[in-house]
């Protein structure tokens, strides 16, 4: 157990029986982990089985309740609070570090500025900055802001400020959850060359074919333990599904059902011009799941933000239901029957810092009491129904919204748009960032709801997920509605031909 | 490798007792912070940052014990306490506004401004009967601080104007209308009759508690419950821990918001109206640096600056402590009352520095 067998080579961060709990309350049980000099290493498993809590042990934001961390053989208290970045072990976060004011240059250097006689150098830094941008082959400006990039140029950002650490182990929490696929390639290729040169990553990701694409060995974690870490090459998507989820995955998706021809139109969309969404119609049955595909800035969350009305519209009309609505008025759409999720759960759909139950009834306080008053019981109860019936878990109804894995939050943020009792749901990337098991109940969910005559647009930028789930898709590309799928149409290549241009509706 | 040893606790779809709300005279508005593995012993589910106010003055009352024997005493208790009305009425009002993650600078102009406005009223003599006078004065006084807190509410949303800067002006406006009002001098009430009716408001009580000391409590206790216990208060707290996930939640973000000043602008008048009988008086100088003890008042009381937690009958406690400081400087001679304001600037420092290390072992 003592070096990685198969290669003989000495681990340059290994982890030896890592145990950690938090009040009591263990979350790991002896991990082991060994990552190799350049090699790409994933790092699986479902939400809650403790991926995060590792890599955070790992990299030094956490302490282990008992085991040791080797770094190059020798064991090590790894400096808290990101100082390991000085021995070489870069993490990347989730949620990007980057002050939005800032050129590229001046958070590359942000807190290590290069001076000369006590005066910023700021060639240097630019010199360096350009550097490390062309070691990615990245076309950013060096002197660009960081508020003007799109999100996929500030993870560029992220981990040529890596490189130019000099790190030797490189964590990486679901870099490519904000990238399109075009994107995510050009991450993976960086990503192999810096291997080759014998940088060390870990990969931590949801998306099982980035794995198998990327990846060398894959470990698997499940309820905070060790279940197999094994050379990718030996396994497929469905092994290592099975692996974090310790079942057989039956049917990811439920069986399709498509609504009868007559059925209601329960919403119509005509013409809606927003942001640079232009000229987009569609119209929703009800019982029916529609999807919206299409590359990342197509439009597609703008058009559904003004069918919501959280944006105005410069021209277009939305009825709910044969009731015309006003531009930008989310409160009369919602009290219409329609409700909005929002991709964006930590930032526009939870208050991280408050418990369940107030967010949960945040939208429909009107129902739990009068004349303003609201009562604590139907709240309460309230959340226990919701917790029941979205199979919400966890250790104690108190914890904060912040506080919960991104499973549940996304079960949380489902549950508070039902309490609308809304009529037709608007899901934008119903599964954004969460684990196969909880992907596959959500999908269990939205299709339940269609049965129960509930009208669902989902907004996807999973194809898999539109086509596993939709009985109608329409694609956008650069603001348009360019093409509609149906039955047998509906599959990644034809959606890839409309997102990608090389096809479009006629007329 | 690890022995499949389970010890996670799993609550699934039960209704907890503790999910309930806590009582209106519960101290913390939402568990910021909570830590989600907390053990659920008594002790340990007491959210150190709410009683940590309530902690202070009780060390305060045991300090000024110490330093003057006369200080313990009901008398000058209940005096502390009814001058700290003002400033604690007006914090209250402040709660409001801080917890939706706004500020209001211009309530100490405010109150000068609406009791320059009651005192013209009166002297105007537009009723004869003094009784109606009066009355007709009251309503008109909470008209013009609703008023007055409306103009805030306004320049800040619709204006979109940074709260700070919007009532850094409305701050000068008032203040400069007062003084214009005033000729540069005073505004005194004229009628004595009147004088004679009102004055108890400020110098009588009711059952013993002198009626300052009885509006404090009333204000605090209907503040709490919309705080608490009403869509509304939930709103405000909504609005200030995060605007966007309050609007994509369809509450109308605005009016929440301009509500909340409006409420501001009722305080600052419910304090006018114990403020005019006290003195019978105003000037260019009433209430001036008044806004920054309702804001240390609100910020020693443990809401958070930043929005997203309001702690009403703590900020009632900040007052307290305020007032109280003064008046161990004035009974012990360590220290000249002149240092009152530096004290005073101290004690909110102090204050933030606990917090945050409260924060920190939570």
């Amino acid at each position: 157990m003592e070096t990685s067998a198969e290669s003989g080579r000495t681990p340059v961060l290994a982890a030896r029986r890592i145990s950690k709990s938090f009040n009591g309350v263990q979350v790991l049980f002896s991990v082991n982990f060994d990552l190799l000099p350049g090699e790409i290493h994933a790092l699986v498993g479902e939400n809650g089985a403790g991926k995060s809590t590792f890599v955070k042990i790992m990299s030094g934001f956490e302490q282990p309740s008992s085991g040791e961390i080797l770094l190059d053989g020798k064991p090590v208290r790894l400096p808290a609070n990101g100082q390991a970045e000085h021995l070489g072990i870069v993490i990347i976060h989730q949620e990007f570090n980057l002050a939005e004011h800032l050129t590229v240059t001046e958070s590359l250097f942000l807190g290590r500025e290069i001076t000369r006689f006590g005066v910023l150098d700021r060639k240097r830094m630019r010199a360096e900055t350009r550097r490390a941008l062309d070691l990615l082959g990245s076309r950013i400006d060096e002197n660009a802001t960081i508020s003007s990039l799109p999100v996929a140029d500030r993870q560029m950002v992220e981990i040529a400020k890596a490189i130019s650490k000099d790190a030797r182990v490189i964590f990486m929490d679901e870099p490519t959850a904000v990238l399109s696929k075009e994107e995510s390639g050009v991450l993976f290729e960086q990503v192999r060359k810096l291997r080759d040169r014998g940088t060390s990553f870990v990969f931590v990701s949801h998306k099982l074919d980035e794995v198998l694409e990327l990846t060398d060995r894959v470990t698997v974690l499940r309820d905070g333990q060790w279940v197999k870490t094994a050379p990718t090459s030996m396994l497929d998507g469905e092994s290592i599904a099975q692996l974090m989820v310790g079942r057989e995955l039956s049917s990811l998706y439920p069986a399709k059902r498509e609504p009868d021809v007559d059925e209601e139109i329960v919403l119509v969309a005509r013409g809606i011009t927003t942001g640079f969404v232009r000229d987009a119609s569609f119209e929703v049955r009800k019982g029916e799941i529609i999807g919206f595909s299409g590359l990342i800035g197509s439009g597609r969350t703008e058009l559904m933000e003004a069918v919501a009305g959280l944006r105005p519209r410069h021209s277009g009309e939305v009825t709910i239901k044969g009731v015309s609505m006003s531009s930008g008025d989310a409160h009369a759409a919602n009290r219409a029957g329609l409700a909005y999720m929002t991709k964006d759960r930590k930032s526009k759909g939870l208050l991280l810092g408050s418990r369940m139950a107030v967010n949960l009834t945040l939208q429909s306080l009107d129902q739990h009491g009068k004349l303003g008053y609201l009562s604590p019981k139907s709240e309460a109860n309230a959340l226990a129904r919701a917790m029941r019936r979205f199979d919400i878990r966890v250790r104690d109804g108190r914890v904060v919204a912040g506080r919960m894995s991104g499973g549940n939050q996304q079960k949380l943020m489902l549950a508070k748009v039902m309490e609308t009792e809304p009529e037709i749901i608007i899901i934008d990337e119903p599964t954004r960032g969460i684990d196969v098991g909880t992907k596959q109940q959500i999908y269990h969910f939205i299709s339940a709801l269609a049965r129960a005559g509930k009208s669902i647009v989902v907004v996807s930028s999973e194809l898999q997920e539109v086509i596993g789930l939709c009985t109608r898709v329409a694609v956008m590309r650069e603001g348009r509605i360019v093409g509609w799928l149906e039955g047998d149409e509906i599959n990644e290549q034809e959606i890839m031909r409309y997102s990608a241009g090389l096809k479009k509706m006629a007329g | 490798m690890g022995k499949p040893r389970r010890t996670k606790k799993i609550t699934k779809g039960r209704a907890e007792p503790w999910v309930m709300w806590e009582d209106v005279l519960d101290m913390s508005v939402d568990g910021e912070g909570q830590a989600a593995e907390k053990p659920r012993s008594f002790l340990k589910e007491i959210d150190l940052r709410a009683v940590a106010p309530f902690f202070a003055l009780a060390l305060l009352l045991i300090v000024g014990a110490f330093t003057n024997p006369n200080f313990i005493g009901i008398d000058n208790l209940a005096n502390v306490a009814t001058r700290s009305a003002f400033v604690a009425i007006i914090a209250v009002g402040a709660t409001f506004v801080i917890s939706s993650g706004d500020l209001d600078l211009s309530v100490g102009s405010m109150l000068a401004f609406v009791a320059s406005l009651m005192i013209l009223f009166m002297n105007s003599g537009a009723i004869a009967d003094p009784h109606l006078m009066l009355a007709a004065a009251v309503a008109f006084a909470i008209f013009a601080g609703a008023a007055c807190g409306l103009l805030n509410g306004l320049v800040t949303t619709i204006g979109r104007i940074e709260p700070f800067i919007a009532t850094l002006g409305t701050m000068g406006i008032y203040r400069g209308l007062t003084t214009w009002l005033s000729q540069g001098g005073a505004i005194t009430l004229r009628s004595s009759e009147i004088q004679n009716i009102y004055r108890p408001v400020y110098f009588g009580s009711i059952l013993g508690l002198p009626i300052p000391i009885v509006c404090i409590l009333v204000v605090t206790l209907i503040a709490a419950f919309v705080l608490y216990r009403t869509r509304y208060g939930r709103h405000v707290v909504a609005v200030g821990s995060n605007r966007d996930v309050a609007r994509y939640s369809g509450i109308a973000v605005d009016r929440v918001r301009t509500i909340a000043f409006i409420i501001q602008g009722l305080c600052v008048a419910i304090a006018v109206l114990l403020y005019v009988p006290r003195l019978g008086s105003t000037s260019a100088t009433t209430g001036i640096l008044w806004e920054l003890q309702a804001i240390t008042a609100v910020v020693v009381g443990g809401t958070a600056l930043k929005g997203g937690a309001g702690r009403v009958w703590g900020t009632i406690c900040g007052a307290f402590i305020l007032e109280l400081v003064g008046n161990i400087m004035l009974l012990s001679n360590f220290i000249s009352e002149y240092l009152i304001g530096t004290i005073q600037g101290s004690i909110i420092i102090i204050a933030m520095l606990v917090q945050r290390s409260l924060t920190r072992k939570s």
